[in-house]
């Protein structure tokens, strides 16, 4: 599979997306945000970090890097973009996701283990969960408070497009105020997803949570179904 | 040139945590204040003299950068 992950001036969670697709046997490529074609991939990974510095709003100065066109003309025709944090912000900036972000409601940066409930596991990314597993993903940020309007959220829930949810277990619910809990959503199509939570900072024992991994192994798993000719 | 004043803020059906942390700290101080929210203020100076040009731009810049439309409503006032 082709995989390349996207460095935007200010990214930093860019090398570990990389590194963790290694540890699944991929050679997964950067791409730098002034390149302007992502011909030939099969997967786009917008990673985690503070992309301009957050600056004006979180993702809206990155949402218009040179790459991004691209990335959004794939996305349209089907290919498979997978926004991790700061690339989720990115993607509802420029309007592949619904929604906005706004400061997390108790105002603090949260860096810290979060639990998660699969709640759509039909997808190219979510395959090798069950319904309704909790997972432990860590958070990282300073504005994952997402919210959108009630006809937007309905739209959400009908089509089954929310994918993780926040929990509560023995660490705190809802984090940072998001509405209807939300932590991960997908577009109508199944092809485009966001999520504020890092897989990618939980697929090795040492760092304290593997749950992140059958992310990686569900996109591996689409992939070869669909280059076998099958789903 | 003209300069552009503009003015972003939270629509109003949307939450703000920031206003709201600066409305509970100003009320602990005893101030008489019911509400606050929190916004931007931007100055942009533009290569045009055309006030109508300069109009249609400012709006093409708020609805595409200055402002998000999904949370944030925008005004401005050209000055030359």
């Amino acid at each position: 599979m082709k995989i390349g992950v996207v460095r935007f001036p200010g990214s930093s969670c860019e090398v570990d997306c990389l590194e963790a697709w290694r540890l699944v046997g991929e050679d997964p490529v950067m791409i730098w945000h002034q390149e302007t074609s992502v011909k030939g991939f099969d997967l786009i990974v917008l990673p985690g970090g503070f992309s301009y510095g957050n600056y004006l709003r979180p993702g809206s100065i990155a949402r218009y890097s040179p790459i991004m066109e691209d990335v959004i003309r794939f996305a349209k025709s089907g290919g498979l973009v997978w926004g991790i944090s700061n690339g989720f912000q990115i993607l509802t900036e420029c309007g592949l996701l619904p929604g906005a972000f706004l400061r997390n409601v108790g105002l603090r940066y949260i860096c810290a283990p979060q639990y998660l409930r699969v709640e759509n596991s039909d997808l190219p990314f979510t395959n090798q969960y069950e319904k309704g597993r909790l997972i432990q993903i860590p958070i990282s940020h300073g504005e994952g408070n997402y919210t959108i309007d009630d006809e937007g959220l309905k739209r959400l829930q009908d089509n089954n497009q929310i994918v993780f949810r926040y929990v509560n277990t023995d660490t705190s619910g809802n984090p940072n105020g998001s509405r209807d809990n939300i932590a991960g959503i997908v577009n109508k199509e199944g092809n485009v997803l966001g999520m504020m939570p890092h897989p990618e900072r939980a697929v090795e024992e040492i760092i304290g949570s593997v749950d992140g991994r059958e992310m990686f192994l569900s996109i591996l798993k689409h992939w070869e179904g669909r280059s076998q000719g099958g789903a | 040139m003209l300069k552009a004043r503009v003015k972003v803020t939270l629509k109003k059906s949307i939450l703000d945590p920031q206003g709201s942390a600066a409305e509970k700290a100003l009320k602990s101080m005893q101030y008489p204040v019911e509400s606050v929210r929190i916004g931007k203020f931007m100055e942009v100076v533009l290569n045009e003299d055309d006030k109508d040009k300069a109009e249609k731009i400012m709006h093409e810049i708020c609805q595409k950068l200055l402002s998000n439309p999904v949370i944030e409503d925008y005004s401005f006032e050209l000055e030359g």
